[in-house]
């Protein structure tokens, strides 16, 4: 029974970087119609950068707000130079320009880095919460994790939906042809969508950096499950999103518990393709069915 | 005589080979309606979205108020004080009718037209306010196009078909109001229409397109009395 | 099979029937390179003749990719996962003792079992979704090497057993050479597959699927069987590389099949250009090249290891990046453009042979072939609204 608790527990802490991963694929999805594969890759990079600071001196908040910064610059450069021109493209042309970026990202890093994963701290105790006579499988730092990801959440659905400014941008991604009518600047909206996504996916990162490891194919896994709680979710919504993460960090942590962890990345695959066959549009279709 | 908002000078656009917008000339002056006529294809759409820039003239200029906005960018343009309603109304769904209509006046920041004044000429829409948009039937569709662009105040209108799709009575309700507004506002309005007669009825100017040329250019009584001209471009 | 618009290219030169049967053609083709496959692996060394069998394994692959990309517009990450499943099943035969032929025809088998139902799923996925579960799928899979290790040999993974020439070739045959001359004889079959495929009624149908899938169905083309049919026929040819290489390399590990493999080989058919066979050979060669390449720059700039061990898939990311921004019709794509000009210029040839002639199934095709109008990637709520048409 303590394991099954544990297990739910895990979930949920994996779930909530999972649920990270997929509210940044989901904001990118949402404003440029892009399923950006690099995204594993950015929060890497952002990651190393932070490790970095941290190596080589810095305080941990000194390095979470380096790894945020260098997130939001990543991703408002990649849009502005790499993804723009290929916007009004065919899909095709966005796959393979996001997959040519991950694989340059990595190979980056193991350049700069190295391919030795290397150790991150972690922001709070990793020593699980004691409750009677037992220790459970969830940390102080699991709770922090949890947390702020809930209040990033929170906080980007304010932006959106109670600012000017996350007005404009959701005028850009629903309908940019109309919004430039608008005099909305749609291109800027869609340079800002990436870069506040980039900073959601650092944050991701930094979270999950001390049980992965930093290094330059350690956050393949989280891309990946990351894409099938967006798509569990419904790439259009960023609620989805986040109860997607959840779902999906409990169902493989049940996996992982009683089957392997080896077997985490099939059961992701499983997973994705039974929602793709049921559901394509996703638990939480938001807005009419769009050509996905 | 008005002063001229909008002058459009041999503006010419291809769409590849083919020429959408054959070197037309148009005045617009302040306070007054244009009416643009001529049957499916003949380029009246393709000339809206040359002068806001949607699509890329290949030659010839658009100037507002002398101000030349021929390669300016569409927001740019319509930054200017050009508002565009395009063709199909382009309500988007997925945001409230509010929301919709703050979007229209955002650049104008403080100077937009406030809410309760759009909501005055269109009460319809102050009780749908909080819907989204998608809940609109197509003449409060097209009433929250023409609200959404009277919020950013601009100088020049551009109305792509507004009455397609809706029933007489609403026509003649929207044209009469883009008749009262032009008036009241001091706006130069270029009306694209398929609708001639209702077009006629409410212009200072009535102009025929065909194959993108401008192909008679008149009083509208006459022109609406012509009817040898409007069967002959228009199909009727 | 019809007579084709670009027979009219090669003039007068080559007779009709040649011209004008694809199944000649391609059998005059596959016979011309295989005997030129044979003479050149003759002079090599037996370095090179290993280079030789790497190339025409990656051709294997490649060639099934770009067919799945280019005609009908589908991504597979997961073909370096396929390899490993044709790899695996060959070793597996090869240390029970069954010979060359067999063991590979039914890695090549294999594969196409397991593509069958990746293909189904896949005819039902999009664009990114499904480049999403390929990539899942490429890497989960090498992870159960490690969940049965004693079967499939975990992180060491099999050694298998040399192929030995038969005795007729000599008792002297270089090794290397028998693995060339498979490897060889196995991309040449693979080129005749998908040499007629592309010119078939099968790849006139995958191209319109790629060209318009409404329009197709509404053709009356069964989308979902075409995709179907032209996953798993590239999945078999990637088991058949998979295969090959296992009987060249001797070794298969989980560690011989990273993602990394999948994206190289994306990189080598984009490169390439999507949807030519010709590409996947320019592919082929920068797959088995480019890591010595990398290697001599690093050495003579005196690079870490750090930055020539990475320097391989940083130029795979690079091509990547590079073709969708300004190139994408690859190489072939520039060569065809070049000898168009060059054709035009002389007063000679096809005259104005489009990009994409229907048919035509070796031209390289453009990845931003079907010109959308832009009206369909606009999410505009109003249906209709957007089209560029005259009013």
């Amino acid at each position: 029974m303590t394991k099954f608790i544990d297990l739910t527990l895990n979930g949920i802490s994996t779930g909530a970087i999972y649920a990270a991963v997929a509210l940044a694929l989901v904001l990118i999805w949402r404003s440029t119609r892009i399923v950006n594969f690099a995204q594993g890759a950015m929060l890497m990079f952002t990651t190393f950068i932070a490790s970095g600071v941290i190596d080589g001196g810095g305080s941990y908040v000194l390095g979470f707000a380096v790894a945020l910064a260098s997130g939001f610059v990543l991703g408002a450069v990649v849009e502005r130079v790499l993804v723009r021109p290929v916007e009004g493209a065919p899909q095709l042309n966005a796959v393979i320009l996001t997959l040519g970026l991950y694989t340059l990202l990595v190979a980056l890093a193991g350049m700069i880095w190295g391919n030795t994963p290397r150790s991150f701290p972690a922001a709070f105790s990793l020593r699980g919460y004691r409750v009677g006579g037992t220790t459970l499988l969830f940390t102080p730092n699991d709770t922090f994790t949890v947390l702020v990801v809930l209040a990033v959440a929170a906080l980007l659905a304010l932006l959106f939906r109670r600012t000017t400014l996350g007005l404009r941008m959701r005028a850009a991604a629903f309908a940019p042809e109309v919004a430039r009518l608008l005099g909305v600047r749609v291109g800027r909206m869609l340079t800002l969508g990436w870069a506040l996504a980039a900073v959601t996916g650092a944050l991701a990162g930094v979270l999950v950096a001390p049980s992965v490891f930093v290094g330059p194919n350690n956050f393949d896994p989280i891309l990946i499950s990351g894409f099938v709680a967006a798509v569990i979710g419904g790439l259009d919504s960023p609620p989805g999103a986040v109860i997607g993460g959840l779902l999906l960090g409990l169902a493989l942590s049940y996996v992982s518990g009683y089957e392997g962890s080896a077997l985490v990345p099939l059961a992701a695959l499983v997973i994705l393709m039974i929602v793709l066959m049921i559901r394509p549009t996703g638990l939480f279709a938001a807005t009419r069915e769009r050509r996905v | 005589m008005e002063p001229t908002v909008l002058k459009i000078e041999e503006l010419t656009t291809d769409y590849g080979p083919i020429r959408a917008v054959d070197h037309v000339s148009l005045e617009v002056p302040e306070g007054s309606v244009t009416a643009v006529l001529g049957a499916n294809g003949a380029g009246k759409t393709s000339l809206l979205r040359s002068i806001t820039g949607l699509v890329r003239p290949t030659s010839g200029h658009v100037r507002v108020e002398g101000e030349d906005i021929t390669r300016w960018p569409v927001e740019e343009i319509v930054r200017f004080g050009v508002a565009h309603v395009p063709e199909g109304r382009g309500v988007i769904a997925e945001l409230t009718v509010q929301e919709n209509l703050r979007l229209g006046g955002l650049w104008r920041g403080r100077e937009a037209m406030p809410l309760r004044e759009i909501y005055e000429l269109f009460p319809r829409l102050e009780e749908r306010a909080g819907q989204p948009a998608s809940r609109l039937s197509g003449g409060e569709r097209q009433m929250l196009s023409i609200g959404r662009a009277l919020v950013g105040r601009p100088r020049a209108l551009l109305l792509d078909e507004p009455s397609l799709g809706l029933a007489p009575v609403l026509v003649a309700q929207i044209m009469s109001l883009v008749r009262r507004l032009t008036d009241t506002l001091g706006l130069a309005v270029l009306l694209v229409e398929q609708n001639a007669r209702s077009a006629l009825s409410i212009a200072n100017r009535g102009v025929v397109l065909n194959l993108g040329r401008v192909v008679a250019e008149q009083d509208p009584q006459k022109l609406a009395a012509d009817d040898s001209l409007l069967h002959a471009y228009l199909g009727f | 099979m019809s007579a084709l618009p670009g027979a009219t290219r090669s003039g007068t030169l080559v007779p009709r029937a040649i011209r004008s049967s694809t199944l000649l053609r391609s059998l005059l083709l596959v016979v011309v390179a295989g005997l030129v496959l044979l003479v050149v692996s003759d002079q090599l060394s037996a370095y090179r003749d290993l280079q030789l069998a790497a190339g025409a394994y990656y051709f294997c692959v490649l060639a099934g990719l770009t067919v799945l990309a280019g005609s009908s517009g589908q991504i597979s990450l997961g073909h370096g996962a396929l390899m490993a499943v044709g790899a695996y099943t060959v070793g597996k035969l090869a240390n029970v003792g069954w010979a060359v032929v067999p063991e590979l025809a039914a890695g090549t088998a294999a594969t196409l079992i397991i593509g069958i139902p990746l293909g189904i799923a896949a005819s039902r996925l999009r664009g990114p979704y499904l480049a999403g579960a390929t990539l899942a799928f490429a890497v989960g899979l090498p992870a159960l090497a490690d969940r049965f290790p004693t079967f499939l040999g975990g992180e060491n993974g099999l050694t298998i057993n040399p192929p030995t020439p038969p005795a007729s070739l000599g008792a002297n045959f270089p090794l290397e050479r028998w693995e060339a001359w498979i490897a060889c004889a196995g991309a040449v079959i693979v080129l005749f597959v998908f040499y007629n495929l592309g010119r078939s009624g099968v790849g006139r149908a995958l191209r319109a699927v790629r060209d318009d899938e409404i329009a197709a169905s509404l053709g009356g083309l069964r989308i979902g069987r075409w995709q179907t049919l032209a996953f798993s026929l590239s999945a078999a040819a990637a088991g058949l590389g998979g295969g090959l290489l296992a009987v060249v390399t001797q070794t298969i590990a989980p560690g011989a099949f990273p993602l990394q493999l999948s994206l190289s080989l994306l990189a080598g058919v984009v490169i390439g250009g999507l949807g030519s066979l010709m590409g996947a050979v320019w592919g082929a060669i920068l797959l088995v090249f480019l890591p010595n390449w990398t290697n001599d720059a690093a050495n003579s700039f005196s690079l870490s290891s750090n930055v020539s061990h990475n320097l391989p898939l940083a130029v795979y990311g690079v091509v990547l990046i590079g073709a969708m921004l300004v190139w994408p019709s690859g190489i072939q794509g520039a060569l065809r453009a070049i000898w168009r000009r060059a054709a035009t210029a002389l007063g000679t040839g096809g005259g104005q042979t489009p990009a994409r002639t229907p048919g035509d199934g070796g031209t390289a095709i453009t990845v931003d072939a079907p010109p959308r109008t832009p009206a369909a990637e606009e999410p505009t709520p109003e249906a209709g609204a957007q089209a560029p048409s005259e009013r």
